[in-house]
């Protein structure tokens, strides 16, 4: 058997976020004594395909039907059960992305196995006892959660495993897991991507720079969008800047709206608000910068200016621009 | 139509979070109980769909007595009846198995359910109740109407955008803000609530696949190192070279 790791393409190559799959699903199979399988869906480069090596992949299973380029949930289940079967797969890995979740939890059911998501530590391993830590209460707590079924699959949360690089190559082998059209009647009507403007994706991005209600209105977010471009960042927003329309909605982020784990969270003119903390607190370093000293989002920083952020704002986008890159 | 719409009865949004008995077990001591909040988007929006259209709104939930005053807060909210699944939830594969069951039994056109149950963070009993009916599972998704009779169009979100998907009924969806703009009971709302049939039934099947060990908290923060508002430049230099984050 071997361990097998889903891996999603983005632009033609492989998502940040699969790549930390791919290193947490070879670790496994390392402790298990097997090698790790990729199995790759929709447009991906080929060399990028072989680069999986590097993650620890020996083999990579790549369908490359046209059709699987949109995301279809049926579809996309049959393809990693029919890979698993071949392949003997009893541990299956996916990232904690929306794709993971829609397909993970159809695919337990399917091959009867345990899931577990939001998984944020390699598994402790103990004979035939198999344990995964994931994080529960949106972000207060960790569980420890034994899967006791033979065939165990683990959603990855993003940004918690380090990507292993090993300097390897990939063997790329076609696969096929003949669908038919009945297969793609969910076929979605249309699918619209949102104008990143070459920028960085929210749940994939590695820092993040977040306004609330202290910017005071949609005329200060180019301030937030300077700074977000000069560091490299996605933008987001508190709940009621989303609420009054300001910002979009797939840009709020904390209990009601997306979580993010970034290296860097930067909030400006947020209060800290519980709700918003639950989204956001497993962020490595966060930044708080409010004109209020008592604001309660100091307490969960790890660094922090009190000021008026259109003070402060062109400050940093300054000293940003400043760093050599 | 007959809407089926799932709710978890979760701990308040700002619930301090312990354990106890060895870190085995959640705490429930002095913690509010409420609707988990995504799940009240698929309430309101299963409510303006009946408004519209005609049909049945019933709340599900798969849980102890302890969660029947949010089952009537759903009730006072608009739902027509409710069923309590009398079992203690040992993990989202049994939950799901308790829904299935009963959406089996009820012949439901469309069951909704919240993106997310807070407490235990799964995101996956939608998944699984789609599967154990072998029902489309449309998922996380932000608007639902019906383009006809048998016909309903969803947008769901992916990662860097959306898709739009037709499905027939029944399927399963989950909902995420903005499907609906979430309501308030009213008085008389309250009122009628109280008389509206809450059945209670066994469970079916015991089986779970995952087992719960123990819980553990973050770290604590080391405190927050304050940079003057002047000076606000130097806390780029700081994250490069002490935090190592740009
Ligand atoms: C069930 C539930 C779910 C929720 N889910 C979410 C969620 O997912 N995400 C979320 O964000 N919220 C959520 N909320 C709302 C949350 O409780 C807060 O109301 C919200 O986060 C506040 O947003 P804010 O910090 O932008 O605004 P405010 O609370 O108004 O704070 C604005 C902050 O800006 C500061 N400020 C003002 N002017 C300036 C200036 N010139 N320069 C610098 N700082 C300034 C102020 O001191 C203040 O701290 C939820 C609430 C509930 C009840
Ligand atoms: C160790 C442990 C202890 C628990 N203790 C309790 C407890 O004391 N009291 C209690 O009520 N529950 C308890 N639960 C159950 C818990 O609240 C969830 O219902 C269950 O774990 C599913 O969680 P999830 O995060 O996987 O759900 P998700 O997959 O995130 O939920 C998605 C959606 O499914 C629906 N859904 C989820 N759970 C239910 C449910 N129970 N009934 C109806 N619809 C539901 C909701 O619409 C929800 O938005 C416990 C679970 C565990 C693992």
């Amino acid at each position: 058997m071997s361990v097998l790791v889903l891996v999603e393409g983005f632009n033609g190559e492989i998502k940040k976020s699969s790549l930390e799959a791919a290193s947490y699903g070879s670790q496994v199979a390392q402790t298990l004594g097997t090698t790790a399988t990729a199995l790759a869906i929709g447009e991906v480069h080929d060399d990028a395909l072989a680069k999986l090596g590097e993650q620890g992949i020996s083999r990579v299973l790549y369908d490359n039907d046209p059709r699987l380029n949109n995301f279809v949930t049926e579809a996309y289940v049959k393809v990693i059960a029919k890979a698993a079967a071949q392949e003997n797969s009893k541990v299956i890995i996916f990232s904690n992305t929306n794709i993971g979740a829609a397909v993970g939890a159809r695919l337990a059911v399917r091959l009867n196995g345990s899931l577990a998501t939001n998984v944020t530590q390699l598994p402790q391993i103990n004979g035939s006892s198999f344990t995964v830590t994931r994080g529960v209460f949106s972000g207060k707590a960790f569980a420890d959660v034994e899967l006791t079924s033979d065939v165990k699959i683990i959603a990855v949360k993003k940004n918690s495993i380090e990507i292993t690089s090993q300097g390897g190559t990939a063997t790329v082998e076609k696969f096929s897991a003949e669908l038919t059209d009945a297969d793609f009647a969910a076929a979605p009507k249309e699918t619209v991507m949102q104008d990143t403007d070459g920028g960085v994706l929210l749940p994939e991005a590695e820092i993040v720079v977040s306004g609330g209600r202290g910017l005071k209105g949609p005329e200060n977010w180019h301030l937030i969008e300077e700074l977000a471009k000069e560091l490299g960042a996605a933008t987001a927003c508190s709940k009621p800047v989303a609420d009054i329309g300001w910002r979009p909605h797939h840009e709020h982020v904390g209990q009601t709206g997306i979580t993010v784990s970034p290296n860097l969270y930067i909030a400006i003119g947020i209060s800290g608000a519980i709700q918003h903390l639950a989204g956001v607190n497993s962020s490595k370093v966060i930044v708080v910068i409010n004109k209020d000293p008592e604001a309660p989002f100091f307490k969960a920083a790890d660094y922090g200016i009190v000021g008026d952020a259109l003070e402060v704002v062109p400050k940093l986008i300054e000293a940003a621009k400043a760093l050599d890159k | 139509m007959k809407i089926l719409v799932c709710i978890s009865n979760v701990p308040d949004t700002t619930s301090k979070i312990n354990f106890t008995g060895d870190n085995k077990e959640f705490d429930k001591n002095g913690v509010q109980f409420v609707i988990n909040p995504w799940d009240e988007y698929a309430l309101t929006r299963a409510i303006e769909l009946k408004e519209a259209k005609g049909g049945n709104v019933t709340v599900l939930n798969v849980g102890e007595a302890d969660a029947e005053p949010n089952i009537r807060k759903a009730l006072a909210i608009g739902a027509d009846d409710a069923i309590r699944v009398n079992a203690h939830p040992k993990d989202a594969f049994f939950v799901a198995q308790q829904i299935a069951a009963v959406a089996k039994e009820g012949g439901y056109d469309m069951i909704l359910m919240g993106k997310e149950s807070i407490d235990y963070n799964g995101s996956q009993v939608h998944g699984m109740v789609g599967e154990l009916l072998g029902i489309p599972s449309v998922v996380p998704a932000f608007k639902l109407d019906m383009v006809n009779d048998n016909t309903a169009r969803l947008e769901r979100e992916i990662e860097g955008g959306k898709e739009v998907v037709e499905v027939q009924l029944p399927f399963v969806a989950s909902a995420q803000q903005p499907m609906s703009e979430p309501r308030i009971p009213n008085m008389r709302g309250i009122m009628t609530a109280r008389t509206k049939p809450l059945k209670v039934v066994e469970p079916v099947g015991n089986e779970a696949k995952t087992a719960y060990t123990s819980f553990s908290k973050p770290e604590k923060k080391g405190g927050v190192r304050m940079i003057d508002a002047e000076n606000a430049g130097e806390l780029i230099t700081l994250l490069r070279n002490e935090a190592k984050v740009l």
